[in-house]
C-alpha cells in the first residue's frame, strides 16, 4: 500500500511536470552593462524575462562597449550566435544586418504597433534597414550632461555654476581648495564624446549637424569650430590632474566631492542613485552644459541574431516584447538613469534630472548622435585624435586641422 | 630468392612523414594561405566583413598618413632596437657571471628565469603599479626623504615607451640568460685551458674566442627576441592601453583596433601586411645567408 501511494505521488509529479508550462528556454543575452547602476538595471530585464517562464542567461562582458563589441561580432560572424545582444543603435551593427545575420522583427513590430508607441521616431529609424526592423530600442541616452558636485563648490566657496562658462570661471577656486575641477576619464571614447558634447553645446544644433551629419570639412576648419576647440582646450587644462581611466571612477570623484564636475551621459545618474545621492541637493545636472539644452537621442538596442533552434527563436520573440513592456521599461530605466522609449508610460517616480531630460525630449530639441551619423571607422579616427589631444600639449590649430581632414574623408 | 626491391625514397621514414602531414597542411593553408588572403584583401575597402571591392593602394596611403600609425612604427623601432641590445648584453653578462662556478647557481638561475613564467598581461599590470607615481617607485623614494624625486614614465608621453621597455626586459632577459648559459656550457673546457696556457685575459677569451663560437646560440636568440618585438601587444594593453594619448601605441595594437573596434578590415589588413613586410625584410636576407650559403659551400 505504501509503495502504491509513493508511486502515485511520483506519477502525479511527473504528470504535473509535463502539464506545466513548456520547459524553460535558455537565452543568452550579451551586454556591457557592468557598473553598479547598470547591473542593477539589467537585473530588471532578467527578472521580467524569467517571469515569462524562460531563462535569461547573463552574458555580461566587462570593459566598455569597445571591448565588448568585437567579442560579440566575432561570435555572430563565427557561427556561435547568442540569443540576443546589446548594441548602441545606429551603425554599429549595420553590416551584420546587411549580411543577413540578424533576425527580422518586422512582423512582431507590426503586431505590437511599435511605430506608434516608440518615440522619438528616430529611434526606430535607426533599427530599420530597407523598411525592415531589426532591433528593439530599450532606452534613450543622451550624452549632453554636465554633472556637478554641490559639495565641491561649497568647499571651494563659490556658487554652483549654471553653465559651462561659469564652470570654467569657477575652476581656479576649486583648484585652490585642492579639488580637481574637471573629472575626465582618459579612455578614447570618453574624450571623443566630450568633444562632440562641446560641439553641440557651444556650436549649436546646426553646426553639429553640418560637421557630423553633412561632413562639411570647410565648416569643420572654420572659426565656429575653432571656438569649440578653445573650450576643449579648457577642458584639457582643467582635467590635467584627474588621472582616471574609467568613467565611473571619474563619476565617483564627483560623487565624493573630489572633483567639481564631469561631462558624461545620463547613465552617470545611475551611479549617483546607487550612492544614495539626491538630484538638486547633492548634485546638479546641466543638460546641454547649461548653454544649449539640446539632447541627442542615442541609446541602447537589442539585436537578435538568427537562430536555428525553433524554441530559441520563439523565446527571442518573447524577449523582444518583454523589453518593450511598459512595466519593464519603467523599472529598467529608473535604475539605469535613462528615459523610456515609450511615450505612454507613467514616470512619476522620475527624479529632477530625468524630468529635465523628458521635458527637453517633449519639446523636440533633439539631434541624432554621432554613433548614428558617422561610421565606427570614422569614430575611431576621431578617438585617436582626441586621445592624443587630451594627453599632450597639441595646439588647438593643429588639432582642428587634423579634425577637418578626418571630416573630409568621413563616411 | 629474388632480389629485394630498392626502397622508394618517398616511403622512407613513412611514420615520421605521416606525422608531419597535419603540420605541413597547417603551414601551407593556415599560415601561407592566410597571409596571402590578408595581403589580397588589404587592397579592398572591406569594412566589418571581408568584401572584394578593389580600391588599389588607398588603404596604404591612409595608413601612412595616419599620425597614430607613424607613432606606432616609431615606437616599435625604439623599443625594438633597445630591447635587442639590452636583452643581448644583460642576458650575456648574467650568463657569463653565472658561469664563474659560483655558489647557489641554481637559485640565481631560477630567480632570473622566474619572470618569464608570468604572462605579459601580469607583467604589464605589475609594472603599471611599480611605475605608478602614487604607489610605486616615485612615492617610495619620496617617502625616504627625496621629496623632489621624479620618476613617472607611464604618464609622460615622451618617455612612456621606456617604461614598457623596462617591463619587457624584466620579463624576457631571464630566458635569454638561460640560452646564453647553455651556449657557454657547450664550449669545450679545453678551449679555456688552452687560452689560459697562452695567457689570454678572460675578457678577451670571451670576446674573441667564446662569442664567435656561440654563433648558433646567438642566432636562435636573435630570432626569439625579434619575433617578440614585432608582436608586442599584450604588454602595452595591460600597462598603458596605448596611452597617454597615443604615445605608446604599437603596430599590432593598431591592427587589432582597426580590424575590430573601427570595423575596418581593409585598414587592419594593410597594417598587418606592413608588419609582415617588416618581418620579411629582416628574415629573408638572414635565411638566404644562413641556408643559401650552406648549400653552395
Amino acid at each position: 500500500m505504501r509503495y502504491c501511494s509513493a508511486l502515485a505521488v511520483l506519477a502525479t509529479s511527473t504528470f504535473l511536470a509535463t502539464a506545466g508550462p513548456a520547459p524553460a528556454t535558455e537565452l543568452e543575452v550579451t551586454h556591457w552593462w557592468t557598473s553598479g547602476g547598470e547591473a542593477a538595471a539589467v537585473a530588471e530585464f532578467a527578472k521580467a524575462f524569467d517571469a515569462t517562464g524562460n531563462h535569461w542567461v547573463d552574458g555580461a562582458i566587462a570593459g566598455s562597449g569597445s571591448t565588448a563589441r568585437p567579442i560579440m561580432i566575432s561570435r555572430i560572424t563565427g557561427g556561435d550566435p547568442m540569443g540576443a545582444t546589446q548594441f548602441n543603435h545606429g551603425r554599429q551593427a549595420e553590416e551584420l544586418v546587411q549580411a543577413g545575420l540578424m533576425r527580422d522583427l518586422t512582423d512582431l513590430a507590426t503586431k505590437e504597433k511599435w511605430t506608434e508607441v516608440i518615440r522619438p521616431k528616430s529611434l526606430l529609424d535607426s533599427c530599420t534597414l530597407d523598411g525592415k526592423i531589426y532591433c528593439v530600442p530599450v532606452n534613450i541616452h543622451s550624452w549632453q550632461w554636465l554633472w556637478l558636485s554641490n559639495k565641491a563648490f561649497e568647499t571651494a566657496g563659490v556658487p554652483i555654476p549654471k553653465n559651462w562658462d561659469e564652470f570654467v570661471a569657477a575652476a581656479p577656486a576649486l583648484e585652490k581648495a585642492g579639488i580637481v575641477p574637471f573629472a575626465q576619464g582618459g579612455q578614447a571614447w570618453q574624450v571623443n564624446n566630450t568633444f562632440a558634447v562641446l560641439m553641440l553645446a557651444i556650436g549649436g544644433k546646426d553646426l553639429f549637424q553640418k560637421v557630423y551629419g553633412d561632413k562639411d570639412d570647410t565648416v569643420a576648419a572654420g572659426p565656429e569650430v575653432a571656438k569649440v576647440f578653445k573650450a576643449a582646450d579648457d577642458a584639457r587644462r582643467l582635467s590635467k590632474s584627474a588621472n582616471v581611466q574609467e568613467w565611473n571612477q571619474a563619476t565617483a570623484m564627483v560623487i565624493n566631492g573630489k572633483a567639481g564636475g564631469q561631462i558624461m551621459g545620463d547613465w552617470a545618474q545611475g551611479e549617483f542613485q546607487l550612492a544614495g545621492k539626491v538630484a538638486g541637493t547633492d548634485y546638479t545636472c546641466l543638460p546641454g552644459l547649461g548653454i544649449n539644452p539640446t539632447l541627442a537621442t542615442g541609446g541602447d538596442a537589442f539585436y537578435f541574431p538568427l537562430q536555428k533552434d525553433e524554441a530559441k527563436a520563439k523565446a527571442q520573440e518573447v524577449l523582444a516584447s518583454t523589453l518593450l513592456d511598459p512595466k519593464t521599461q519603467v523599472a529598467f530605466n529608473l535604475k539605469k538613469g535613462s528615459v523610456p522609449v515609450r511615450g505612454d508610460v507613467d514616470l512619476n517616480a522620475a527624479n529632477d534630472c530625468m524630468k529635465k531630460g523628458i521635458d527637453i525630449l517633449g519639446k523636440g530639441d533633439i539631434v541624432s548622435w554621432t554613433d548614428q551619423l558617422v561610421s565606427q571607422d570614422t569614430q575611431k579616427q576621431f578617438e585617436d585624435l582626441f586621445s592624443e589631444f587630451f594627453a599632450t600639449a597639441m595646439t588647438t590649430e593643429d588639432a582642428q586641422e587634423r579634425f577637418a581632414k578626418i571630416v573630409a574623408t568621413a563616411d | 630468392m629474388p632480389q629485394q626491391k630498392r626502397p622508394i625514397r618517398l616511403l622512407r621514414n613513412l611514420n615520421a612523414k605521416i606525422a608531419a602531414v597535419p603540420m605541413m597542411l597547417t603551414a601551407t593553408f593556415v599560415f601561407a594561405g592566410g597571409s596571402l588572403w590578408t595581403v589580397l584583401y588589404s587592397f579592398t575597402s572591406s569594412k566589418l566583413l571581408p568584401r572584394f571591392s578593389f580600391v588599389g593602394a588607398e588603404q596604404y596611403e591612409r595608413l601612412w598618413a595616419a599620425p597614430r600609425w607613424n607613432v606606432a612604427v616609431e615606437n616599435l623601432f625604439i623599443y625594438g632596437a633597445l630591447s635587442l641590445i639590452f636583452q643581448f648584453v644583460i642576458g650575456f653578462l648574467l650568463a657569463a657571471l653565472l658561469d664563474q662556478k659560483i655558489r647557489f647557481e641554481d637559485t640565481f638561475r631560477t630567480i632570473f628565469l622566474y619572470p618569464f613564467a608570468l604572462s605579459f598581461v601580469v607583467t604589464g599590470l605589475v609594472w603599471q603599479w611599480i611605475l605608478n607615481p602614487d604607489f610605486g617607485v616615485q612615492s617610495v623614494v619620496r617617502s625616504l626623504g627625496w621629496t623632489n624625486f621624479e620618476f613617472n614614465p607611464l604618464y609622460d608621453a615622451d618617455i612612456v615607451i621606456f617604461g614598457i621597455l623596462i617591463a619587457a626586459l624584466w620579463q624576457g632577459t631571464g630566458l635569454i640568460m638561460c640560452l646564453m648559459l647553455a651556449g657557454l656550457r657547450g664550449i669545450d673546457e679545453d678551449i679555456w685551458k688552452a687560452s689560459r696556457v697562452d695567457g689570454i685575459p678572460t675578457w678577451k677569451t670571451y670576446l674573441f674566442i667564446v662569442i664567435p663560437m656561440m654563433r648558433p646560440v646567438f642566432i636562435t636568440t636573435l630570432v626569439i627576441i625579434a619575433s617578440g618585438i614585432v608582436r608586442v601587444y599584450d604588454l602595452v594593453v595591460a600597462q598603458t592601453g596605448g596611452g597617454p594619448g597615443i604615445a605608446s601605441e604599437v603596430p599590432a595594437k593598431y591592427v587589432y583596433d582597426y580590424m575590430f573596434h573601427a570595423q575596418n578590415l581593409g585598414q587592419g589588413f594593410a597594417a598587418s601586411t606592413m608588419m609582415l613586410l617588416s618581418v620579411a625584410v629582416v628574415v629573408v636576407p638572414w635565411a638566404y645567408l644562413e641556408f643559401g650559403r650552406r648549400r653552395h659551400g
